[in-house]
């Protein structure tokens, strides 16, 4: 297929982009395969360059013979365009219309997107699976990391190598996985180095309604234990939830079968409930009756900030269990693909201080989310403006970033990054030119080709000259456990993305930039005094033999 | 302990002070009361861990269901610390509840605080205190007198008006029998007067009380006072009258004879309502909000729901509006403007500091926040005593009208965070010094009260205190030089830009707050970075001249240097509060400590590590002298178990 067929109207003249906080500029509008673009004939007016998969949906209105588009994007900015002439207006709106809602993966831009930067580091390297194990090994010799899913036939959503319990044989694995949902057997997530407790993640066993159980899953999550120890099953679900998803061939873990280990519920929704949360949240954020009470009751309505809570709170529980009990924990919901993801990668951050730098972030991700089997294309096909029926979407990620956003906030010096890393992965996870976010697993990733066919973000983020505005500031490495209020007195709204297109940032920035200023003067002033010392000290030690005849 | 045993009225054996987040850092010990004070005094921890509470900060206390250790006292204090006693005999709970209700509402003005308050200053040295702010000066940095405005003398007997300030700025063109006669046409004579007077384009904000119009009423020395102040301001052409009640309460003030200005009896004004709630719409809408932020483990939508409901960041919104409003019309416009409600003394005291705040630069610099407290409220007659609630008396005279000021400043101080040389606490401690009678400033209700009882006399002032400490109120992101020029704030008035302040009213709950803070991390930075500018200067010096004996003195001031920067490279507050909450929601029982199959691990542990965080606690609350819980020297038990690493 052509994008030439697709684009209608390439080009109009005299068009006017209006934007929030921003002037308004008249230019020429360009259609291409993936972008559009606005450019005004004024040197010193910045171009609008947007992604179509950016564009979330599109209104359209006329006066007269002026057309107007409203662009709503998967970021929640909203854009304005007036275009002369009814014919280019409608042309150009089915054309976006059409080149936003491509199915075709390979026809996305990533695959059409050359860098203009050398890749130094390639990112598809950024995490080694045998490279982390060789870790793993130099800690404890209890794990093993398995080829079982090597052409990724026993779990299709899961990588091609796997950590499990050095005891357990592949075979059993296979046994395993035929008991859990979608075949996620239980596997290592986590490591904690401190006290040698692990997290594990699957998805829920398949008991059904006639009880049924596996005695290789039950030795596969038992061989996790110390002699002796016990350990904490986290289910994400409601217990009715929980009982409800028997009905469907799915269940929980039977204490009976299980004795040694406890099993807690929590009330994490599933994701589709999330999509519209979101949609209510960015819904009251652009509301514009600047009526206090109808912001509060429609913050209140959304329910956001209540999810947010409710996963920093299952995140801490988990956390809790392996630090402060010393005790094991494999956490699951139903699919073991969202809820699932979130609470483990959060407890995470909670625990292992390398997850707060940004290296550890970025792996973090790679991890326990790409890697994981968190069906990114899916999730982000549509963002806070979709009008469509919602099919699989759900900004899952987006509300886990919020969360470390939350315990960021809370501890502003432990992060070695700052706001607005999340904020493009935010971005990068919905609409890029790159290739990280494509496909649904790691399965569909090789299909694919990406990491011949496109660049991945972790190459552009990771070079030095887009790092520094990634930067904290205040970073001070901390080697403790971070524990996080969840009260809801201590949460806030996400503002610089909710909020983002609807303030300005001037006095923000400003502060940012202030802080930033004291930094580096104290410390140019501790170097300054640090190189006049020495020099000092010098010259006392060259003065000294004069004094002592 | 020796020293409190002389002088306790009242002492308990065995209480337990309970800790509202977390039932673990319970402690047991001896309650005390003395004539101003509660203290408890935990025993077993090696370093005494004490409570002081003032008894002027007591605004409430209730006897709770008795429970399985005894009987449950709850103190609710002005300053929104809750503090939950369990006494184990039923006739000492009934003892202390009657002691402390009786201390805590005191009738005569005597019995406060203040007056018994004695630090170690001589007489001079207090007389000075009451020096520190000068209104005269204040009135002159603005321009005046000049040849427009001048002092009138007319109410230095507070003859004319008894709640007003002796001295007043009014128009020069004005004869005292317009000010007489326009005086007797307000509420408590409070006659229109000058607050602010803007040098560049002058533009003045006057205030006063609501006019006796009633239906038809109308007075011509009130029409000449307010045609004077319009000319006054030679370059525009009419003036604004405020009125910042909601019109249908100043049209219900007509038939009692009050009301408000009728625009064809005034030349060239524009009237304009701007409706902010009573003092009593405001006292019920706190309460509902301090419920809101004591609640235990709310969840989110209750919290929502409860802000919500309070209406409180809706009222805070609209007196925010109203000083947008006034301000925008002096600086933008150039235009006067006369500010009233009913009496004048508590929506208009909060709108005309607003307005200043947004115009003037000056009162975003920590004197000028002093400057503008003392004049637009103390001098101007904001009835402390009787809003405060200082002694016993109408509960309905009550209302939160100073915080809502301060809630405004600090909602500014968001959205405008480099151009305020004051930081939170400052606001913080400043509220706490209003309601604890600590200090005279806030006593009574008018400047003649205050005269009248020899408060300079017999009291100290809060400022000179403040401003010694003001190392601790300092934002660190503060541009002084550009903040000159910034002039005119024009905040967003969005919904979504006015928050709850947790600070202020969490402001004991230490849980709840970041565990570490941007703010104390930047002035420890900031502080090292002046001692390093010193060092500079010394070590260049040393190297230019290469002098034996200064290599010596540098050699000592390297060695305390180093230990500063010890300080910033350690993480200075990971250790504090580095402790789960209870993320289970009651799954198991409710204990923050996950009990595993019926074994308790770590308890010894655990119980000696409630025992530390406790002390902090205590320590920092005493005599609500402080401003904020000083974290900072908190030892946290979990920090031996991970190591803060030292670079």
């Amino acid at each position: 297929m052509e994008f030439a067929e697709l684009i209608k109207t390439p080009r109009v003249d005299g068009v006017d982009l209006h934007r929030p906080f921003m002037p308004t500029v008249e230019g020429t509008l360009c259609l291409t395969g993936h972008h559009l673009i606005l450019s005004s004939r004024q040197d010193n007016t910045e171009e609008l360059w947007l992604l179509h998969a950016n564009i979330d949906s599109i209104e359209k209105r006329f006066v007269g013979s002026l057309g107007t588009i409203i662009v709503k994007c998967k970021d929640l900015r909203v854009i304005q365009l007036d275009i002369p002439g009814m014919e280019e207006c409608l042309n150009i709106a089915s054309s976006i219309e059409a080149l936003s809602t491509l199915d075709s993966v390979s026809l996305m831009y990533p695959f059409f997107y050359r860098p203009l930067f050398e890749v130094i580091e390639d990112g598809w390297q950024l995490f080694v699976p045998e490279e982390a194990f060789k870790d793993l090994e130099s800690m404890t010799d209890e794990w093993r990391l398995s080829e079982v899913n090597k052409d990724f036939s026993v779990c299709p959503s899961y990588p091609s190598l796997l950590t499990v319990p050095k005891d357990i044989d592949d075979e059993s694995l296979c046994k395993a996985a035929s008991f859990r949902h979608g075949g996620r057997f239980p596997v290592l997530s986590y490591y904690h180095k401190k006290n040698g407790m692990v997290m594990m993640r699957a998805a829920q066993p398949l008991t059904g309604t006639n009880g049924r159980r596996c005695k290789e899953d039950e030795k596969l999550i038992n061989a996790t234990l110390c002699a002796g120890k016990r350990g904490y099953i986290i289910d994400t679900r409601t217990i009715a939830v929980a009982q409800q998803a028997k009905a469907r061939g799915g269940g929980f873990e039977q204490e009976a079968n299980y004795p040694q280990w406890r099993r807690i519920h929590k009330a994490i929704e599933r994701s589709n409930v999330l999509q519209d949360s979101l949609i209510k949240l960015v819904e009251a954020c652009n509301d514009q009756s600047h009526s206090m009470d109808r912001w509060l009751s429609k913050l209140e309505a959304s329910n956001w900030q209540s999810k947010v809570k409710e996963i920093l709170t299952t995140a801490c529980l988990a956390a809790q269990c392996i630090d402060r009990e010393g005790a094991s924990v494999l956490v699951h919901g139903t699919e073991g693909t969202d809820s699932t993801l979130q609470v483990t990668s959060l407890a995470q951050i909670i625990l292992d201080p390398a997850c707060r730098t940004i290296r550890g972030f970025e792996v973090l991700i790679e991890r326990e989310w790409l890697q994981a089997g968190h069906p990114f294309q899916q999730r982000c096909a549509q963002s806070a403006y979709s009008n469509g029926k919602p099919r699989s979407e759900a900004p899952v990620f987006l509300l886990f970033l919020d969360c470390v956003w939350q315990i960021l906030r809370q501890f502003p010096c432990s992060f070695q990054f700052n706001e607005n890393l999340l904020i493009m992965f935010f971005e990068h996870a919905y609409a890029s030119q790159f290739g990280t976010f494509l496909g649904n697993c790691v399965a569909e990733r090789v299909k694919l080709q990406l990491s011949q066919k496109t660049v991945s973000l972790w190459s552009w983020v990771n070079r030095p000259q887009e790092l520094e505005r990634f930067l904290n500031p205040l970073y001070e490495p901390n080697n403790l456990v971070i524990w996080p209020s969840v009260a809801p007195q201590s949460l806030l709204l996400w503002e610089g993305v909710f909020l983002r297109w609807n303030r300005s940032t001037k006095c923000l920035d400003e502060a940012c930039q202030e802080m930033v200023h004291i930094i580096e003067y104290n410390k140019e002033l501790q170097n300054k005094v640090n190189s006049l010392r020495r020099q000092l000290a010098q010259l006392e030690t060259e003065e000294s033999p004069l004094q002592t005849p | 302990n020796q020293h409190l045993r002389k002088i306790y009225i009242l002492q308990v054996e065995n209480v337990r002070l309970v800790d509202r987040s977390s039932s673990r850092r319970t402690q047991v010990g001896t309650l005390y009361l003395t004539a101003t004070h509660t203290i408890f005094v935990g025993k077993g921890s090696e370093d005494r861990s004490e409570l002081w509470v003032l008894h002027s900060l007591v605004c409430d206390v209730l006897k709770h269901k008795a429970s399985q250790n005894g009987y449950p006292l709850i103190i609710h204090c002005k300053n929104f610390q809750v503090i939950q006693f369990i006494i184990p005999q039923e006739s000492d709970c009934h003892n202390v509840y009657i002691s402390l209700t009786r201390l805590s509402r005191p009738e005569k003005y005597e019995e406060l605080y203040c007056f018994s308050f004695n630090p170690n200053v001589d007489k001079a040295e207090r007389e000075h205190s009451w020096d520190f702010l000068d209104l005269k000066a204040e009135y002159s940095r603005m321009g005046l007198p000049n040849k427009l405005w001048h002092v009138t003398a007319i109410n230095r007997e507070y003859r004319v008006c008894d709640t007003y300030p002796a001295d007043l700025f009014v128009p020069k063109s004005v004869t005292l029998p317009v000010i007489i006669g326009s005086s007797k046409f307000r509420s408590r004579g409070r006659f229109p007067t000058l607050s602010y007077y803007c040098k560049e384009n002058h533009a003045t904000i006057c205030r006063s009380s609501q006019p006796l119009s009633g239906f038809s009423a109308r007075c011509l020395e009130d029409e000449q006072m307010l045609q004077a102040i319009m000319k006054s301001n030679p370059g525009s052409r009419f003036m604004y009258v405020v009125d910042t009640r909601p019109k249908l309460n100043a049209m219900a003030n007509r038939a009692a004879g009050k009301g408000y200005e009728n625009e064809d009896n005034y030349c060239n004004i524009k009237f304009q309502f701007i409706g902010i709630e009573n003092i009593h719409v405001m006292r019920n809408s706190q309460q509902k909000l301090i419920e809101v932020s004591a609640l235990r483990s709310p969840s989110m939508g209750e919290f929502l729901m409860g802000l919500e409901n309070s209406d409180w960041l809706r009222h805070i919104k609209s007196i925010m509006e109203a000083g947008i409003f006034i301000s925008k019309a002096v600086a933008e416009e150039g235009v006067s403007v006369l500010v009233h409600c009913s009496d004048g003394w508590d929506r208009t005291a909060q709108v005309c500091s607003v307005a200043s705040v947004l115009l003037d630069p000056y009162y975003r610099t920590l004197k000028g926040l002093m400057v503008l407290i003392e004049k637009d409220w103390v001098s101007f007659g904001h009835k402390f005593s009787h809003r405060c609630g200082h002694l016993d008396g109408e509960a309905k005279e009550v209302s939160p009208v100073i915080d809502q000021f301060l809630e405004c400043v600090w909602q500014l101080m968001e959205q405008f965070p480099c151009y305020f040389e004051y930081n939170e606490k400052f606001l913080i401690s400043i509220h706490n010094h209003v309601y604890s009678c600590h200090y005279g400033n806030f006593i009574c209700n008018s400047q003649k009260e205050r005269k009248d009882l020899c408060i300079k006399e017999k009291t100290h002032s809060i400022w000179p205190h403040l401003w010694e400490n003001k190392l601790d109120f300092m934002n660190p992101l503060f541009k002084p030089d550009q903040s000159q020029n910034q002039g005119l704030l024009r905040p967003r008035t969005a919904p979504y830009c006015f928050k709850y302040w947790r600070r202020l009213y969490n402001r004991f709950d230490r849980e709840l707050h970041p565990r570490q803070s941007e703010l104390d991390c930047l002035m420890t930075v900031k502080e090292e970075t002046q001692q390093l500018e010193e060092a500079l200067a010394l070590y260049e010096q040393k190297l230019a001249v290469l002098d034996k004996e200064r290599a010596k003195t540098l050699y000592m001031q390297k060695g305390v240097l180093e230990s500063k920067q010890a300080l910033w490279s350690s993480p200075l507050d990971t250790s504090l509060a580095n402790t789960p909450q209870d993320y289970i929601g009651g799954f198991i029982g409710g204990a923050p400590n996950l009990c595993l199959f019926g074994d308790k691990p770590k308890s010894s542990d655990a119980d000696n590590s409630d025992q530390e965080s406790g002390v902090a606690d205590f320590s920092s609350h005493s005599s609500g002298e402080e401003s904020l819980p000083s974290e900072d020297s908190v030892k946290d038990p979990d920090s031996d178990e991970t190591g803060p690493n030292r670079a």
